[in-house]
Formats: C-alpha cells, sequence, structure tokens
C-alpha cells in the first residue's frame, strides 16, 4: 500500500526526508522520557536534545515540502503532512532510531552513536551540493555538538561507573552495535552524485570516534564480523515502527487537519 | 508607503516596532537585543522581516513570528512577510551590550564573547566567581544550568553559542 507521498521520485526529496525521518523518528522515541528522566537535571537536558531533533526535522522538512510542491503545484504538502500523514513503508528513518527506548544505557548509547554520526554527516553537507541544506546543517551542528559532548560524558559515567551500570552498557552495545552499519550505507537517493559526500567513507572516522569513548569508558568494542540489519533507508522498518506511528500519528488521523 | 493610520513606512519606523516585542520566555529582553532581527525591507508592495532562529527547536520562534506579524499589523502595516535566514548560524555575539546587561539584572547570567571561557563569569545574584556547572541543558533550549558555591543559590546562564 502506498500514498501520493512515494510519487516524488526527485532524489533531493527523498534525502531531505530520510533526514527529517531519523531526526523524527528519535526526537518521538527521546520524548517517552519526558517526566521519566533518571533525575531532573538529565530528564530536562534529554528533552532538550528531544526539541533540537524535532526543530531540525521540521526545518528539512519544510524545504522538502517547498520542493515538492515547486514541481506539484497541486500537492499542497507541509511540515506536518510529511510528517503525519505518511505510512510506514514512507518513512526512510535509520532503524536505530526507531527501536524502543529501553533502560537509560540503551538511551545514551544511542544518542551517542547518533549524535557522532550525525556530527560528521552535517559537518560534510556543509560543503555538500545543496545551499539550503547546509544552512540547516550549519544551524544544526551548533547544537549536535552538545548532543556528542553530553551522550559521551554519560557513556563514560556509566561504563566506568558501578558493575550494574556497566554491564547495562555492555547489554546496550551488543543490541544496538547491528544497527549501525545501515548510516554509511548509501541509499540511491544518497549518493555522491546527487548529495556530493560519500557517505561511506565516514564510517572509518566514526569509529575512531567512537572507541575512543568506548575503551576510555571500559567497554569492549563489538567485533567488525557482527550480523548488519539494514533497511530504514528504504523503508522496510522493524516491528517497533507501526507501534510509533500509531503513537506519533494518531491526533492527526483521528481529526485530520487538528490545530492548536 | 504609509500605514493606514498615515505614518511613513521607514526601516526606523519598523525596528521600533520590533524593539517593544519581548522575548516570550525571557520577557525582560526584546528581539531586537538578543539579535535574531537580520534586516527589515521596505518595497513597495509590502515589509520583510529577516530573522534567525536561535535553536532550531525553539517553541518561542512560532511565537515570536506570530508576535512580529500582529506588531506590524496593529500598527497598520497591512502586507508583512516574515523571512527565515538559517545560515550564518545564529550567535549570542550578535546580543546587544543592553541585552546582556539586562539579562543580568534579570537573574540570568550573560553569554560570554565566543571564545572566552564558556563559563558564567559570575552569579548574577551576589556576583562571586565560585560558580559550578549543574546541567548543560537548563529551562529552556539556549540556557545552562549553574550554582554559586558561594550564595548557594541556583541560577540560569545563556550559552555562548
Amino acid at each position: 500500500m502506498t500514498s501520493k507521498h512515494s510519487s516524488y521520485k526527485e532524489p533531493l526529496i527523498q534525502y531531505l526526508v530520510f533526514l527529517a525521518d531519523t531526526n523524527l523518528i528519535l526526537s518521538q522515541r527521546n520524548s517517552e522520557w519526558c517526566g521519566h528522566g533518571p533525575v531532573l537535571e538529565q530528564d530536562i537536558a534529554i528533552t532538550n536534545i528531544t526539541l533540537d531533533l524535532l526543530g531540525q526535522a521540521r526545518l528539512l522538512y519544510q524545504y522538502a515540502a517547498e520542493l515538492i510542491n515547486k514541481e506539484n503545484p497541486s500537492a499542497n504538502e507541509t511540515e506536518d503532512t510529511l510528517a503525519y500523514h505518511r505510512l510506514e513503508r514512507e518513512y526512510k528513518n535509520l532503524l536505530l532510531t526507531e527501536l524502543p527506548k529501553g533502560d537509560w544505557a540503551v538511551t545514551i548509547l544511542r544518542q551517542f552513536l547518533y549524535s557522532v554520526y550525525q556530527q560528521l554527516l552535517y559537518t560534510e553537507l556543509l560543503n555538500g551540493k545543496d545551499k539550503h541544506l547546509a544552512a540547516i546543517a550549519e544551524k544544526s551542528l551548533k547544537e549536535t555538538h552538545y548532543h556528542v559532548k553530553w551522550s559521551s560524558e554519560w557513556v563514560l559515567r556509566l561504563g566506568d561507573g558501578t558493575p550494574e551500570s556497566h554491564a547495562r552498557m555492555e547489554n546496550a552495545l551488543l543490541s544496538l552495535w547491528m544497527y549501525t552499519d545501515e548510516m554509511f550505507i548509501a541509499a540511491a537517493y544518497e549518493d555522491k552524485s546527487i548529495t556530493g559526500i560519500a557517505v561511506t567513507e565516514l564510517k572509518k572516522e566514526w569509529l575512531t570516534r567512537v572507541s575512543a569513548i568506548l575503551q576510555e569508558a571500559t567497554l569492549a568494542v563489538p567485533s567488525d564480523d557482527l550480523f548488519m540489519q539494514t533497511g530504514g533507508k528504504t523503508g522496510v522498518h522493524t516491528e517497533h515502527m507501526g507501534y510509533i506511528l500509531a503513537d506519533l500519528q494518531y491526533l492527526q488521523r483521528t481529526y485530520p487537519g487538528a490545530n492548536w | 508607503m504609509k500605514t493606514t493610520s498615515g505614518h511613513i513606512i521607514n526601516e526606523a519606523f519598523v525596528l521600533d516596532l520590533l524593539a517593544k516585542i519581548p522575548d516570550p520566555e525571557i520577557p525582560v529582553i526584546s528581539i531586537i537585543e538578543l539579535g535574531i532581527v537580520r534586516d527589515v525591507l521596505i518595497q513597495n508592495n509590502g515589509v520583510t522581516v529577516k530573522y534567525t532562529p536561535t535553536y532550531s527547536g525553539c517553541p518561542a520562534m512560532d511565537m515570536i513570528s506570530m508576535q512580529i506579524k500582529l506588531a506590524l499589523k496593529e500598527a497598520g502595516i497591512e502586507n508583512a512577510k516574515l523571512e527565515q535566514v538559517l545560515s550564518p548560524a545564529w550567535t549570542t555575539e550578535w546580543m546587544t551590550e543592553t541585552g546582556k546587561r539586562k539579562l543580568e539584572q534579570y537573574g540570568i547570567a550573560p553569554p560570554n564573547p565566543i571564545g572566552d571561557s564558556d563559563k558564567p563569569r559570575c552569579c548574577p545574584h551576589c556576583g562571586s566567581i565560585n560558580t559550578q556547572l549543574l546541567s548543560q541543558f537548563g529551562s529552556t533550549s539556549c540556557k545552562a544550568l549553574y550554582q554559586c558555591l558561594s550564595c548557594k543559590e541556583p541560577f540560569e546562564y545563556f550559552k555562548c553559542h
């Protein structure tokens, strides 16, 4: 089953939607911590990061909608129709972002793995082919630096903490690692000829930065022959995705166009 | 071009209106003092205000753009447009000195110049330099939480950005 949204084939539009979806779904997941963080300051921290991700997603959706409407004047897309009206297979977010929030170790580690990647990717986007996307990246990067710093500190604190926190970080690493390779496998719309970025080449630097923190946190870097799961970039999601969308889209599906 | 009440619309007139719009989260400073207004263009068919958002997800941005439109409309400017400028990204360097002073009087430690240490100069309550970071993230995206080790009071610090 598809909706009209599947008809937007322009690679740049698909790429923007991929970037936006990834941030949107991670922010949706992180927002589950709102009011449930381990201590007040960290509850505020994770929700602040969530808000940054959501804000970045908005800028990306707004730009995608603008490009879609330019091509198809009757499309009437907005940031909201893109965020709320699509079907599961039309979302292109990384699988990593849709996994359940788990315990604090899983949430921290996922944020860390993603933020380091986002920092590298968006730094490349500054010199990418599209000027407006470069401007969005420039704006976002200032925020991503805080995310990397905060999540790195927490990986150290938990990994090199108590036997309990260390064990939880080991579990988190085992359950999340298989979803990391997807970041560096380019989808068709992500080809260097379109974005100006060779995403495959970012892996080495990502691994160096991630390994440095993991090692300092006394955590073993998983071996590179582990099975790696992919699919999110092309819309093939895990069983968790439907539940997120049910939550995320409920209001707009029940009361289309609702506003406040 | 004139307003509906006959006042001549020029850049100074519009900037004056904008200087009366408070930041919704920190109402002691105006959006001009916050440094988010980039440009005001007066054209034959209307007024365009160019602005730069502080943080991407800051919920105050939607409120601010609504307040700008309202203020211009109330002043009798019928055709007002807003344009978001993302690059160069907003920086605390654009905050005015008056804005920084007002923040401090309000109890928020103002941002240091970029390149200086990213730590509040002193406690806005007692002036002590003996302070410590509680959290990099505060009640809004733009602030961090600190505590003064002299007067023991917690306070907010507007992060260098």
